[in-house]
This record gives C-alpha cells, sequence and structure tokens, in this order.
C-alpha cells in the first residue's frame, strides 16, 4: 500500500533521532508480555504479546490460543522483514520459546495490569534549548517526556537564537543524539526571527530534520507571508502549524475574556482572536493546498471550522491540550490569580472545553498535545498581568487524559492512544504511532488504574510551573521503550 | 463597641468585597460610625492602635485614598510608613514579593497596598504575616471606596436595601463599580451600570446587574447616581471617538437628572473631570455629596483598620 511504503520512506528519512545514549550496543530481543495491547493503526486491541528485536517490532502475538486473523499483527504485513521469523513463532507460550540464533531467548518484560502501546508523541513542546536553559533543556525536557510516557517529542522553534536555519536545527538533533532520553523532531520557524517578515529557509531545515514549520508563541499575523508558507513548504511535504491568534483583538489580554475576566478585572483574549485566525487560514488553505495544522486549538467554533473544513475535504489538522479539556477560566478566580493559569490560548469557558471534548469523540481533534512550555518559578512568582504565558504538560498529560477523559468515557483508551501517538505520528508524517512488525520499537507502558499524585518539586523538568500540583490521579506511565531499548531515567 | 453586631470579625485581610457577607459590611458600616465621631473632635485622635505599624504602600499614583489612610491611621496612633514606586527599589528592578519580603522582615501589623495589576494584593497576602488591606488593584476591586459610598448611601438614605444606583461611566476599566456591585447587590439595592457598549465588560450582568446603554435610562427613578471617571489612562485604544462625542452620550447634566428620584444623591470617587463625565452645574450642585464620600472615607478606613489590627480581640 502507498501509505505502508511512505512509511517505510519516513523511516529512513527520520528514523535516527535522539534517544541515542548507549547507541551502538546490539539492542537485545525482549518480549513485552502480559499485558493489553492497543494499537489503534492495526485495530489492535486485547490480549497481545510484542516480540522485540534488533530495535523493531518483531511480531504482535495473540494470548489465549484462539485462531483467526487479526491476532497476529505479524504476519499480515508484507514489507515486514521479521515476516519468516513471526511465521515460525507459535501461538500462547512465547516466554518459553526458544530462539535458536540467539540461544537463551528473548529478556522478558512482564506487562501484566498494563497498557502496551505504540509511544506516545508530544507533538508541541517547547524545549527552550538553545538560549534559555535554566527553563529546560533537550536532556531535562526529554527526561520529562519518557518520564511523562512519550517516547518522542517535536519541539518549537522559538528558542535563541531562533530554529529558522540548518544549523540550529541540526544543533538540537546533535543534543538529542547525546542527551536524548526520547526521540526529538525540530519544527522549525516559518519566518526568519519569527518576525513574520520573510520566510525562512524551510527546505535547509527539512533536510537536516525539520519535521514542520511553526512560528508558534506567535502567530503568522501576515496573511500574504501566510499564504506563501503554505505553498512552499508544499514543496517539502511539511505541514505549517499556526499559532492562531489575532495580536490587535487579544491585546493586552492575559485569560479569556467573560465572567471571569470581567470578575477580577483582568484584561480579556476573546475566543475571536483565535476564531477570525482560524477562519483566515482555512480560506487561504482552500487556494493553496498543503497541509494545515492548527495548535493549541481552544474554541468550539475554531473547532467547528475546521471540522467543517474537513468535510470539503481540506487538509487541516488540529491538536488540544489537555489543559483546556479539563480547566476552564473560572480557575483562575478559583486559585485566586494563581500565575500557573496563565497561558496561550488562555483556558475557555465550559462551553468550549465542551466542545473540545465533543470534538476528540468525534475525531475532528487529531492529537492532544501539551504546549510543555517550561518557565522559571521566579517569572511565575509575579502579579499575574507580570507573569509569563505558559505551564508543563510532559509529565501531566497522560494521567490527566486516563483519569479526566477515559475514566469518566468520554474517550476509549484505544481513542486516547491514537490521539496521543498515531494522530500525532500522522500529521507530522512520522515513522511511529505504531506497532507494526517492521517498526522502530517505540513502546509505551502504562498503568490504567495506578494512583498517582502531581508532585511538581520531584519533576524531570527543570521548571515547575503546572496548575495541576498536588492533583490525584488514576492512571500513570510505566516505562517507554525507545528503538527497543527502555529508557533508564537518572534518581529524582 | 461592636457589640449591636451579631458577627465577629475573623479576617486577616480585606482584600475585596466579593468574600465578605452582609453581616461582615454591616459590622465594618457601624464601626465606622462610631469612628466618625473623633473626627468631630477637637483633638482627633484615640490611642486605638497605638504601637502598631501600618505600611502604606502605593505602587500607584493616588492623593485621596493615600491621604485617607494616612489620616485614619494618625487618628488611631499608629505608626504609619509610606512607601511609594518612585522611591523605592522597584525601580531598581526588584519584584514585588521581595519588595513585600523586605517589609515584612520590620514586623509591621497590617500593609495597605495599591497596585495597578488585579491580584497583587493577594499575591503580598499569601507570602506575608502582616494582614494587608486592598487600596485599589487595577481594574478588580477597591473594597473601602465601595464600604465609604455605602456608608454614605446610608448616612443620607437609612438603609441600602431597595434602593435604584446606577453606576455610569467607564465601567471595563473601573475597580470601583466591581467593589460597588458586590457590595450593593449584597445588602439588597438594585444596581443598573450604564455606559457606552465598547467600556461595557463581557458578562458583567452575571454580577447581578441590569445594563443600560443610555444615559436617560440609568438615571430614571434613581435614588443613586454614581459617576465614574473615564480613565484615559488605562485605554490601550480609545473606546470613543471624541471626548465630545462622550460627554453627548453619557455626561451628566442637571437637565438629563430630571428623570431621577427627587431626593437623588450624585456621587463620584474622584478624580472627576469637569466636563467629562459630570457638569460642574451637577458636581456642585444641591444633590452632590462628593466631598461627603471623602470625609466619610477616613472613618470606613479607622474602621477597616481597627478591625484587622486584631486590637478589638486584644482588648475584648
Amino acid at each position: 500500500m502507498a501509505a505502508a511504503a511512505e512509511q517505510e520512506d519516513e523511516k529512513d528519512r527520520r528514523g535516527d533521532r535522539g534517544a541515542g545514549r548507549g547507541a551502538g550496543a546490539p539492542t537485545p530481543s525482549l518480549l513485552i508480555a502480559g499485558g493489553r495491547l492497543i494499537d489503534p493503526s492495526q485495530g489492535l486491541d486485547g490480549a497481545y504479546d510484542l516480540l522485540i528485536e534488533d530495535g523493531r517490532v518483531a511480531e504482535v502475538i495473540a494470548r489465549g490460543g484462539r485462531g483467526g486473523q487479526g491476532e497476529r499483527g505479524g504476519h499480515e504485513q508484507g514489507g515486514s522483514k521479521r515476516g519468516e521469523q513471526s511465521e515460525r513463532g507459535e501461538r500462547g507460550e512465547r516466554g518459553e520459546r526458544k530462539r535458536g540464533e540467539r540461544g537463551g531467548g528473548p529478556a522478558r518484560l512482564d506487562a501484566a495490569g498494563l497498557v502496551v502501546a505504540p509511544g506516545l508523541i508530544d507533538m508541541h513542546v517547547h524545549l527552550r534549548e538553545p538560549g534559555q536553559e535554566y527553563k529546560e533543556t533537550v536532556a531535562t525536557g526529554t527526561m520529562a517526556a519518557a518520564a511523562g510516557g512519550f517516547t518522542a517529542v517535536a519541539c518549537m522553534a522559538n528558542t535563541d537564537p531562533v530554529n529558522d536555519n540548518r544549523s540550529v536545527t541540526e544543533h538540537i538533533l546533535a543534543e538529542a543524539r547525546r542527551h536524548g532520553y526520547a526521540r526529538v523532531h525540530p519544527i522549525g520557524a516559518v519566518s526568519k526571527q519569527l518576525l513574520g517578515e520573510e520566510l525562512a529557509e524551510i527546505g535547509e531545515m527539512v533536510r537536516a530534520g525539520a519535521v514542520a514549520v511553526s512560528d508558534d508563541g506567535k502567530p503568522v499575523m501576515n496573511a500574504e507571508l501566510m499564504r506563501r508558507a503554505l505553498l512552499f513548504a508544499q514543496h517539502f511535504d511539511v505541514p505549517v502549524i499556526q499559532h492562531a491568534e489575532d495580536l490587535h483583538l487579544s491585546g493586552k489580554g492575559v485569560m479569556h475574556e467573560g465572567e471571569w475576566s470581567t470578575r477580577l478585572g483582568l484584561a480579556g483574549i476573546p475566543g475571536s482572536a483565535e476564531d477570525v485566525m482560524v477562519a483566515r487560514d482555512l480560506l487561504l488553505l482552500e487556494d493553496t493546498g498543503g497541509r494545515y495544522h492548527v495548535a493549541h486549538l481552544s474554541t468550539a467554533r475554531s473547532l467547528e471550522m475546521v471540522r467543517q473544513a474537513r468535510r470539503r475535504g481540506l487538509p487541516a489538522t488540529c491538536e488540544v491540550t489537555p489543559h483546556h479539556l479539563v480547566l476552564t477560566d473560572e480557575e483562575v478566580a478559583r486559585t485566586v490569580f494563581s500565575t500557573q493559569c496563565k497561558m496561550k490560548p488562555p483556558l475557555r469557558d465550559e462551553r468550549d472545553r465542551q466542545a473540545l471534548i465533543a470534538g476528540l469523540a468525534d475525531g475532528t481533534v487529531d492529537a492532544i498535545a501539551s504546549d510543555h512550555a517550561p518557565h522559571h518559578a521566579d517569572e511565575k512568582d509575579v502579579e499575574f498581568d507580570l507573569a509569563p504565558f505558559g505551564i508543563l504538560g510532559l509529565e501531566t498529560t497522560l494521567a490527566l487524559c486516563l483519569d479526566r477523559l477515559v475514566r469518566p468515557g468520554v474517550v476509549s483508551l484505544s481513542r486516547l492512544v491514537e490521539l496521543l501517538s498515531t494522530g500525532p505520528a500522522r500529521v507530522l508524517g512520522l515513522a511511529g504511532g505504531t506497532l507494526r512488525p517492521g517498526s522502530a520499537a517505540d513502546v509505551t507502558l502504562f498503568d490504567p488504574e495506578g494512583e498517582v499524585t502531581i508532585a511538581a518539586a520531584s519533576f524531570f523538568s527543570r521548571s515547575r510551573n503546572t496548575p495541576f500540583d498536588g492533583w490525584t490521579l488514576r492512571g500513570r506511565p510505566a516505562a517507554t521503550l525507545v528503538g527497543g531499548r527502555r529508557v533508564e531515567l537518572p534518581r529524582r | 463597641m461592636t457589640a449591636a453586631s451579631p458577627v465577629r470579625w475573623t479576617r486577616e485581610d480585606l482584600l475585596g468585597i466579593a468574600e465578605l457577607s452582609p453581616g461582615e459590611i454591616e459590622l465594618i458600616l457601624d464601626t465606622a460610625e462610631s469612628f466618625r465621631e473623633v473626627g468631630l473632635r477637637p483633638i482627633k485622635k484615640v490611642p486605638t492602635m497605638r504601637g502598631k505599624t501600618v505600611v502604606n504602600l502605593f505602587f500607584e499614583s493616588s492623593t485621596r485614598t493615600r491621604s485617607s489612610f494616612e489620616i485614619a491611621e494618625k487618628r488611631l496612633s499608629a505608626d504609619s510608613l509610606n512607601f511609594s514606586a518612585s522611591g523605592s527599589s522597584l525601580t531598581k528592578g526588584e519584584s514585588l514579593v521581595d519588595t513585600a519580603l523586605n517589609l515584612q522582615a520590620m514586623a509591621p501589623d497590617l500593609i495597605v497596598i495599591r497596585h495597578a495589576h488585579p491580584g497583587a494584593p493577594h499575591l503580598l497576602a499569601e507570602k506575608l504575616k502582616a494582614g494587608v488591606i486592598n487600596a485599589g488593584d487595577g481594574a478588580h476591586e477597591h473594597p473601602t471606596q465601595a464600604l465609604l459610598d455605602a456608608y454614605t448611601i446610608r448616612r443620607h438614605k437609612g438603609r441600602l436595601a431597595g434602593l435604584k444606583v446606577a453606576i455610569v461611566g467607564d465601567i471595563e476599566h473601573s475597580r470601583v463599580v466591581r467593589s460597588n456591585i458586590h457590595l450593593l447587590t449584597k445588602m439588597g439595592a438594585r444596581v443598573t451600570v450604564a455606559g457606552p457598549r465598547t467600556m461595557m465588560p463581557l458578562g458583567i450582568e452575571r454580577l447581578g446587574v441590569e445594563v443600560a446603554y443610555s444615559l436617560d435610562e440609568a438615571v430614571r427613578g434613581a435614588d443613586v447616581i454614581m459617576m465614574l471617571r473615564i480613565q484615559l489612562e488605562r485605554q490601550g485604544r480609545m473606546a470613543f471617538p471624541s471626548i465630545r462625542e462622550y460627554f453627548e452620550l453619557f455626561g451628566l447634566t442637571s437637565a438629563r437628572l430630571a428623570g431621577a428620584a427627587e431626593d437623588v444623591i450624585i456621587m463620584h470617587p474622584g478624580p472627576m473631570n469637569r466636563g467629562v463625565e459630570i457638569a460642574s452645574e451637577v458636581a456642585d450642585g444641591p444633590y452632590s455629596v462628593i466631598l461627603e464620600q471623602v470625609t466619610h472615607g477616613v472613618s470606613v478606613r479607622m474602621a477597616v483598620l481597627y478591625l484587622l489590627s486584631g486590637v478589638h480581640e486584644e482588648t475584648a
């Protein structure tokens, strides 16, 4: 199939990035046994073991001895180099099975009680390196990712210097290879210096490893530049990711404009600040083609516009953040002006929140992304008006989603895995998001029932800015594997 | 002296009206009543707060509120220290929290803060042992202003419940209007806010008020009219095309008072812009109680300082 072939190509182009510590040594075989395997890319959800060899998925093996198609994910995949070996396997007793060429069989990772999923991908994080290493680094940010169950992140370009040229892209990737605990996919800038004036060298950055372009943190305000970006990015088959905010409408606003901004006397950011940009961009997209993605979509109307655009066949995608799914603008009042509730876009009202949740369920939303935005405690310990926008997300996203979305039945576990793995992989054109035999063995194991109390003080992130500190949630990450190798984090 | 009120004061801070109960509001107003008499004596001083230290922390320019607090503190025999943004280390880049912690190290009993940013007093209250009095935080709250307004209304009308109060002007940028809405609605008054549509914050009706977009409609039958200053300095952008156009629409003149109650009182928190939101004939006219508000401000602030300083507990 064309899609499969394309994925193989992507793998060659984008396979090796980050999580490079310890690379070089042969990766031992591993059997992840006893878990509930969920892989929306293959329509799998059930009792399967996962065999990993040479850093790749070798076989998905059904337990319980029932026959029939689909129980073994392995042998249907024509492109799999492991297919032949898989055929030799026997269902049901993987633990005892000898693998002749290895002598001694694979190591075993007990996944009883755990969900085994394709590695989670956070397609929207700020690693702050280069330039703001006091907030976060590639090392600490990817540690936070691994601790939160993510095997890959895509990092935004608003570093210092800006990632608007290949040398910065290469620098980030080199740091990721040396110090990474997860794969790192850089996102290049749309415009030089994020100034919104001239296009950055998109092709150069993509050749160096960038997977998308975005001026995130700032919108592309100039409609003509946006049109040019949508056109030009098609040469490199990367999406243009928009931070949709009309700066004239958002003005000096610091929270959502509504009853709560009125009560608190804080300047408001109307929902229309997002909506007019999404509307404008979708009109442009209709003329240009290409791939357009709305970052951290936060309003009911923007979501509806994306839904309608997709119905018309436009290549538009969108992500939402866990905090917009869990909190509303009232939280600013409830926490008495806590700057941990200050981010862009701002926490919206309950109607918007419900609309986003509906968008998860009906498929309009392609991904949940955290917009992990580290800021130093000193920067947040100021008057609400003066605090920087943004909160952490990597170490809270999975628990929040399991507790607040899956437990109440808003989305199924399988849909959640799609939103956190398969979906972002598809939007960015990454090889991950699947446990198909032959693909790199990026795997996330999590315990959907395990209770966890969020403790910002023990985050791996270098920053502490979260509104969820002290929250007790059910659902927690258990382990990540990148390229078949279990990611070992330093002691906290 | 608070024996008449059934409510005991237990708060350490006065950050806003929103969180006060009607009983607490009444307690403050009753306490103010007992302090009013001090201002009428030849020697305007009582020893009530002797040995207590109050810091007046004004990060925003203020004449009325700051002088009023200072006089209240002096009449109560408190030691007070004035601190303003221009003469402080704030101009050297110190954060609010650090400034506050340094002041805390000098062990004041109360801190009175005026700040341009909503929530600044709440940030201090969270960090400091001293009690915090909000003397105005951005467009959020100005509790002592609402209390002195209520005190003034009560002296003229004998009650708050059932009165029709119109508040007219720059609703969006006004902390006075927010505190007044909370106070007056809690006490049973009917509040109408009026002003240009471009200065009406979204969802204001959720605070329990009616919204009018014409001055005549707001004034009709009003027992109390409060005019608000147009806060030109807070507007990033002009919400109306010219002062002339504003005055035409919402400026209060004698002619436009016609529809109000016969014994209407006209109030203004100051500073007043004559010829913008209010004509001199009204500001200086027979219905105006604007200068009385200033006088009562001292009594109300004495009451607040007294209750928060805890001396009523110590002497109990």
